[in-house]
C-alpha cells in the first residue's frame, strides 16, 4: 500500500491540535512536555476561547511555550509566573489566564509565588509539569527529585538527611482555603493523556464560573535528565514516581478528597 | 471637586498615590517598606477600584509585586509598583526583564540609606544602582527625581507618558525626605482610564489581552539566537539615544554670572538651593544645576558650564556616586569634589557651603587635578 493512501485524514487517529503552531517543539523526543502542551491547546481550541486566553511561559524546558501555542503569550521570569498571572487576571477578568510552569519553576524558586496566588484564589489555571528534575539547566536535582534519585547535583543520588524530601506542593496547595480544584495527572499513555485533557478542561471551566485556582499537576518524565530511553523512563516514572506522587483528584469543588 | 485641579497638604508619599490614581493607573502592586508605606496605606484607604477601577494589589513580596506589575505591563495597562531601597534591590531581575521584554511601567524608589537593611532615614545612595543599570544585562532606566511634593505629584504622570513613549520601564528617585515631608500641591484634575481600544490606537497593539482579529503577540526577553539578542540590543540603546536627544530634564538656578557650581538632585538639590543663596549674600557667585532626570544626564549642560566656573561641588546624600558623572561630564575641565553626608543624616545649607569654600573656593585651584578622593564629612 502506497504510504499516500495511508496519510488521509479520516485515517488520523491523533493529530497535533489546530492551535499548535508548526514551528517544530524544541523537546526531546520522548518527552512529556509537548503532549501536555498539545492537550492544553486542544482544549483552549475545543472551548472556543483561543482569542481570550493569554498564556504564561516559565523559565524552563517550556520556556518557548509561546512559540508552539498560538495564542497571546507572555514570559515570565523564572517562578514568578503566578505573580504575572495574577496581575493579568485582575485587570482583565473576563479572559482565561493560564500559566505552564516546571517543578524548579512552581515548587522551588517560585514557592512564595505559587503558594501566594493560589491563597488568594486567583480566578486563573496553574499547569505544572513535575518532572522530578531541573531538565533545562541539564539535569540538577528538582525539589521533587525523588529520595536516592541521582541527578548531577544529587550524583550519589538524593540524601534526604542532607537535602530534604521530596515536596508534594501539590498537597500542600490543596489544603489553601482559596483552591478550588486540585488533580494530579501523568501523559505518558493516550489513556492517561485523555483523563488530564478532562481536567485541563474541567480547569478552564472553572475560570469561566470564576471558581478561582485550578491547579493540575502532570507528572512526567525527562528521559535526558534521566538518563534513559523514552520508554525506560515512562516504566521507571510509573514504578517510583507515581507511588510517591499518586495520580487522581486531590480537591474538587473546594473539597478535599479523603 | 476632582474633575478640577486641587490644592492641598500632602505628604509627597500621598500626593504621589493621588496623583496615580487622576492619572488614570490600572494597576498598582506594592509590598510595605519604610519610608514609602504611606503609598499603598493611601491607595487601599481611598478605593480607587470604586474611584477608577484602579487594581491595589498588597503582593507578597517585591519579587511577586515587580512581575505583577511585568503581567499588567505585558497586556498594555498602565502598572506601577513602590518600594524603598532594599525592596528594589529584590525587583532588579524583574526591571531588567521589562527592559529586556520592552514593557512600559513605572518603578517607585523612596530611598532610605544602606547598604544592608541600612537606616529608614533619607539617603540617595541608590543613585549607581539607579543609572548604572542596577539589574543584569545592558539596559537603561529613564529616571526622575523629583525634590517637591508638587513633583512627587506631576512625575507620575510625566513617567508613564515616557514609559508609554518609549516602551520602556522608567524610575521615579526619590528619597525619605521627599517622601516624608509635607507641602503644598496642586493636584491635576481626575482622568479617565484609558479603554484597550484607546490604549492601542494611541501605542499600537503589541500587548498580549487574547489575539482577537489579529496574529498572536508575544511578550518576552528571550532570544536564543545571537544575531536577534544583539539586534534587541541596539533597539535598546537607540532608545536611550533617543531619550537623550528628546527627554533630557534640568534646571539651572543663578548659573548666568556664576563663577562656581553646586550639581544636586532631589532633596540635595533643595538644601543647595538655599546653600546658594547664602552664598550669594556672602558674596560667592555660585549657581545650582539640578539634574531633573539622571539618565539621562545633562552633560553637555555641564561640559559647558565648565567653562565658566572654577570649580563645581556634587553635594549628594550618599559618600560620592553621582560625581563621578559630573567629573566624566566635565573632562577634567575644573576641579570637582563631592560633599555628603550619609546614614540618614541630612546636610544643612550652611555645611554645604562651608564644604564649597574649603573644597573650591580655596583649595580648588591649588589642588586643581590632585584631589580625587571624595570625602564624608
Ligand atoms: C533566576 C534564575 N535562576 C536560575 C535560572 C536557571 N534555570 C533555568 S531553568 C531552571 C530549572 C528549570 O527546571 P523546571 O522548572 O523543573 O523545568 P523543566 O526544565 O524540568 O521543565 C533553572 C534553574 C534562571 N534562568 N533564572
Ligand atoms: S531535558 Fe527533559 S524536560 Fe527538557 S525537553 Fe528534554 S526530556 Fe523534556
Ligand atoms: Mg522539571
Amino acid at each position: 500500500m502506497e504510504v499516500s493512501n495511508i496519510i488521509k485524514a479520516e485515517n488520523q487517529v491523533f493529530c497535533k491540535s489546530k492551535l499548535m503552531t508548526d514551528t517544530a517543539l524544541s523537546y526531546c523526543p520522548g518527552c512529556g512536555h509537548g503532549t501536555a502542551h498539545n492537550l492544553t491547546m486542544e482544549v483552549i481550541d475545543e472551548m472556543g476561547i483561543s482569542e481570550e486566553t493569554i498564556g504564561v511561559a516559565p523559565v524552563g524546558c517550556s520556556v518557548l511555550a509561546y512559540d508552539f501555542m498560538n495564542i497571546d503569550m507572555t514570559q515570565a521570569a523564572h517562578g514568578r509566573a503566578p505573580a504575572v498571572a495574577t496581575a493579568i487576571s485582575r485587570l482583565w477578568p473576563e479572559k482565561y489566564v493560564f500559566t505552564y510552569q516546571g517543578d524548579g519553576d512552581l515548587a522551588a524558586i517560585g514557592t512564595a509565588e505559587t503558594i501566594h496566588a493560589c491563597n488568594r484564589g486567583e480566578n486563573i489555571v496553574i499547569i505544572f509539569v513535575n518532572n522530578g528534575i531541573y531538565g533545562m539547566t541539564g539535569g540538577q536535582m528538582a525539589p521533587t527529585t525523588l529520595e536516592g534519585m541521582k541527578s548531577s547535583t544529587s550524583p550519589y543520588g538524593r540524601d534526604i538527611e542532607t537535602m530534604g524530601s521530596p515536596l508534594k506542593i501539590t498537597e500542600l496547595i490543596a489544603n489553601l482555603p482559596g483552591v478550588y480544584y486540585v488533580t494530579r495527572h501523568a501523559v505518558h499513555t493516550h489513556k492517561h493523556a485523555r483523563k488530564a485533557k478532562k481536567a485541563i478542561q474541567k480547569a478552564f471551566e472553572n475560570t469561566r464560573l470564576k471558581k478561582g485556582i485550578s491547579f493540575i499537576e502532570i507528572v512526567s518524565n525527562c528521559n535526558s535528565g534521566w538518563k534513559m530511553t523514552p520508554l525506560e523512563s515512562n516504566i521507571w516514572m510509573e514504578e517510583n514516581m507515581f507511588p510517591y506522587f499518586p495520580l487522581g483528584d486531590i480537591k474538587v469543588g473546594g473539597i478535599l478528597k479523603k | 471637586m476632582r474633575s478640577m485641579t486641587e490644592l492641598k497638604l500632602m505628604k509627597g508619599n500621598e500626593a504621589l498615590a493621588e496623583a496615580a490614581i487622576r492619572a488614570g493607573v490600572d494597576g498598582y502592586f506594592g509590598y510595605p517598606i519604610t519610608p514609602q508605606t504611606e503609598i499603598i496605606e493611601y491607595l487601599m484607604t481611598e478605593r480607587p477600584e470604586k474611584r477608577t477601577g484602579m487594581v491595589v494589589l498588597q503582593a507578597e513580596s517585591e519579587i511577586a509585586a515587580i512581575n505583577m506589575v511585568y503581567g499588567a505591563a505585558s497586556t498594555g495597562k498602565k502598572a506601577m509598583t513602590s518600594s524603598s531601597s532594599p525592596g528594589i534591590s529584590l525587583k532588579l531581575e524583574g526591571i531588567s526583564y521589562l527592559a529586556g521584554a520592552e514593557l512600559p511601567a513605572v518603578i517607585v524608589n523612596v530611598v532610605r540609606g544602606g547598604p544592608g537593611l541600612g537606616t529608614i532615614q533619607p539617603s540617595q545612595a541608590d543613585y549607581f544602582q539607579s543609572v548604572k543599570g542596577g539589574g543584569h544585562g545592558d539596559y537603561k532606566l529613564y529616571v526622575l527625581a523629583p525634590a517637591s511634593v508638587q513633583e512627587m505629584s506631576d512625575f507620575v504622570e510625566d513617567a508613564f507618558d515616557i514609559a508609554f513613549k518609549y516602551r520602556a520601564p522608567v524610575l521615579i528617585l526619590s528619597d525619605g525626605l521627599i517622601g516624608q515631608m509635607m507641602e503644598k500641591v496642586i493636584l491635576k484634575p481626575q482622568k479617565q482610564r484609558m479603554t484597550n481600544e484607546e490604549l492601542i490606537e494611541k501605542y499600537g497593539d503589541w500587548a498580549v489581552t487574547g489575539r482577537k482579529g489579529r496574529e498572536r503577540n508575544i511578550i518576552t526577553s528571550l532570544d536564543l539566537k545571537s544575531e536577534k539578542m544583539e539586534a534587541r540590543v541596539h533597539r535598546l540603546m537607540k532608545k536611550y539615544e533617543q531619550m537623550e536627544k528628546e527627554d533630557l530634564r534640568f534646571e539651572k538656578i543663578n548659573c548666568d554670572d556664576a563663577e562656581y557650581l553646586i550639581v544636586a538632585y532631589g532633596s540635595s538639590a533643595r538644601i543647595s538651593q538655599k546653600a546658594v543663596q547664602l552664598g550669594r549674600a556672602k558674596g560667592i557667585k555660585v549657581g545650582l544645576l539640578r539634574p531633573i532626570t539622571l539618565f539621562p544626564y545633562p552633560k553637555q549642560a555641564l561640559f559647558e558650564l565648565a567653562d565658566q566656573v572654577k570649580g563645581i561641588l556634587s553635594v549628594e546624600l550618599n559618600a560620592g556616586q553621582m560625581v563621578e558623572d559630573v567629573r566624566l561630564s566635565v573632562e577634567h575641565k575644573v576641579p570637582v569634589e563631592h560633599f555628603g553626608r550619609t546614614g540618614g543624616i541630612i546636610h544643612t545649607p550652611e555645611e554645604i557651603l562651608e564644604a564649597l569654600e574649603q573644597k573650591i573656593i580655596k583649595n580648588g585651584s591649588i589642588k586643581h587635578h590632585k584631589s580625587r578622593e571624595s570625602s564624608i564629612l
